[in-house]
């Protein structure tokens, strides 16, 4: 078996969709359980099925997915196919003339001695295959993944999503407050219909202590608790919450439409950057810079176009850490996240300005763009007249100060602009200095910025 | 059109940034240059000829848009005349500038042009009447810097147009114009 053919090879499995930066797309309610950099997948009783080889296998609750960082390609075996897992053993060790013939012919020479997690799968429609996991890491990463792969087995993390699914349709109308009902639909249009963990996850939870008028929040949060490991400060968070969002619905009856409107924005919005899986060491490993990198550049696409293409290091750290919930990152995690995107086919950048502020951009940003928007801004009546501050500029183009002063120096440093220091600060104006004819100071030409800034100018004009 | 005294200003004397010394290499050396030939025109309207950084001078400042230049900015502007040649550090701490908004060559000539017009060849005159004396009233000579006569004046008797003798005190110099 050729590597060519390893590499096609696999449609024996389905199929799981990558995102573009090379992470695995998961679906509602997945989360990501552990993952292994280097593992081969084969099949041991039919011959016909061609192995999975060099994979990164990422093990989340649902699903075990073989991911091929060169295609970006990705096969998966539910976990619900898994019928039987064996603890990890070595091969050789089992059979040592099987081993000494695989070795001199050279077929699956390679693998044979490390360890091999068996696994019995049923296939649809009702086929059963032995295949094994071959496990290339070092020390005992095979008996790491046993133990995690027998976890997300036993908690059977799919079966509750199907569950949920099935309560959230059929009683909608049976909930009790308003809020419950109206963001419901929303949840739904998010499909974060199970999510555990993050901002999301405790929201999430919330809206089920709504919807079950009998359960009572103990119970709630029982289940949570057999989710998560990390239980007790998530259940500090979820009750702080809750209590918030308890003291807030008593005070709705006498509120206006107003509040109520921007209380569901502010659960709209919670729940739409939330995080269902968070990369962490624990899951990750070695591998955690990596996959954290990969899913932060899926993560920051959407805000980043929001924020017009380019936001300060200092904002997405918030906004990431805000959208993991509690399994937060420090700055440093995030630091070599970004500068790890060189080294992938990511869409984003990590840019330092000459002053040494950070900034995460879109491959396609251009500077053009937004110094036409300053250039455009600074011709302003007002602006030919008093100049614009970073904070004007910020207001103007929807970003932050310190990212906005960014591109005013920028723009000054290729001479669209100039400065003004003065007891009122630092203030910028538009470059009139090369429209001055030395040779005649006294008069501008009768068209042109110089001569439209005199016009709008009393001091000048007098 | 804005004045100062009777000089006639431009109209970029209003605009801020002209104030402010800028840090990008373009824009300052535009800047410089405005601010060289706007020092110059004014010294020469005013007769002035020392510029003292410590001390107020209307030109480096604009009560009307509040903007004045900082003492490094004054440096600048007036260390670029002195290495163009209009202009003299008079000490070593930058302090004090003698503005030359005629070169000593031009201030020569101007002398020369004006013995000539006004026949005082092989006439002998003190520095003190070519300074404030009835003929050179209305001239660019009238209240010449006392350095900068003397240097004129020394040029022209390098070429062999003067002769400067010494008078019965150093304050009474006299000399003697041959064509």
């Amino acid at each position: 078996m050729s590597a060519a053919a390893s590499a096609a090879a696999g449609d024996w499995l389905p199929a799981a969709e990558v995102t573009e930066s090379g992470r695995p797309v998961l679906t509602a309610g997945e989360v990501e359980r552990h993952l292994v950099a280097q593992a081969d997948l084969e099949p041991e009783e039919s011959p016909r099925l061609s192995p999975l080889r060099g994979r990164l296998l990422v093990l989340t609750s649902h699903r075990l997915i073989l991911l091929h960082d060169a295609t970006r390609s990705a096969r998966a075996i539910p976990l619900a196919a898994v019928v039987h897992a064996y603890p990890p053993h070595r091969r050789h060790g089992n059979n040592p003339l099987r081993s000494i013939f695989s070795s001199s012919s050279s077929s699956s020479s390679s693998s044979s001695h490390h360890p091999r997690v068996r696994l019995q799968i049923s296939l649809p429609p009702a086929r059963s295959e032995v295949v094994a996991v071959v496990v290339t890491g070092k020390g005992d990463a095979a008996d790491v993944f046993y133990g995690r792969l027998l976890e997300a087995v036993r908690a059977r993390a799919w079966e509750m999503v199907a569950v949920s699914a099935a309560a959230a349709t059929t009683a909608p109308g049976g909930g009790g407050s308003l809020g419950a009902q109206g963001a419901a639909p929303v949840v739904e249009d998010l499909a974060i219909r199970m999510p555990v963990v993050g901002v999301s996850g405790i929201l999430r939870m919330e809206q089920e202590a709504w919807e079950s008028a009998g359960q009572n929040l103990q119970d709630a949060f029982q289940d949570l608790n057999a989710l998560m490991s990390k239980a007790k400060e998530m259940m500090e968070l979820a009750e702080k919450m809750r209590q918030k969002l308890l003291t807030n619905s008593s005070a709705q009856s006498n509120s206006n439409d107003e509040e109520m409107g921007s209380k569901q924005d502010m659960q709209d919005w919670l729940l739409s950057v939330g995080i269902v899986s968070p990369v962490t060491k624990e899951t990750a490993g070695a591998l955690y810079h990596q996959q954290l990198s990969r899913q932060l550049a899926d993560y920051i696409r959407t805000p980043l176009e929001k924020a017009g293409g380019m936001m300060a290091l200092v904002d997405v750290y918030c906004l990431y850490n805000r959208a993991r919930g509690t399994e937060l990152i420090s700055p440093e995690d995030l630091l070599q996240a970004c500068s790890l995107w060189e080294k992938f086919d990511v869409p984003v950048m990590l840019r330092k300005f000459d002053s040494g502020v950070k900034v995460i951009q879109t491959k396609t940003h251009s500077d053009d763009e937004v110094f036409a928007r300053i250039s455009s801004l600074a011709q302003k009546e007002d602006a030919l007249h008093k100049g614009i501050s970073p904070s004007d500029a910020a207001f103007t183009l929807g970003i932050a100060p310190a990212l906005a002063k960014e591109h005013l120096l920028n723009a000054e440093s290729i001479g669209i602009l100039c400065r003004d220091v003065s007891p009122d600060g630092l203030r910028f104006y538009i470059n009139l200095f090369n429209e001055i004819d030395r040779q005649n100071i006294y008069l501008a030409k009768t068209h042109g910025i110089y001569h439209t800034w005199i016009s709008v100018t009393p001091a000048s004009s007098q | 059109m804005q004045r100062m005294g009777d000089f006639r200003l431009p109209p970029f004397f209003n605009y801020p940034p002209y104030f402010t010394l800028q840090p990008v290499r373009e824009t300052r050396e535009k800047q410089v240059q405005l601010w060289k030939d706007l020092i110059l025109d004014y010294c020469k309207s005013q007769k002035i000829y020392i510029v003292s950084l410590e001390e107020d001078f209307p030109l480096f400042s604009n009560p009307k848009i509040e903007r004045s230049l900082s003492y490094e900015a004054k440096e600048v502007f007036l260390s670029a005349l002195v290495n163009e040649g209009r202009a003299e550090w008079m000490d070593k701490g930058h302090k004090k500038c003698l503005i030359l908004w005629m070169r000593i060559q031009d201030w020569a000539n101007y002398i020369l042009n004006f013995v000539k017009e006004n026949g005082l060849e092989d006439n002998v005159m003190t520095v003190e009447e070519i300074r404030s004396g009835i003929e050179t009233r209305g001239t660019e000579l009238e209240g010449i810097d006392r350095g900068v006569l003397m240097r004129a004046l020394k040029l022209l008797e390098q070429k062999g147009k003067a002769a400067i003798f010494k008078g019965t005190s150093a304050d009474d110099e006299g000399v003697k114009f041959s064509a």
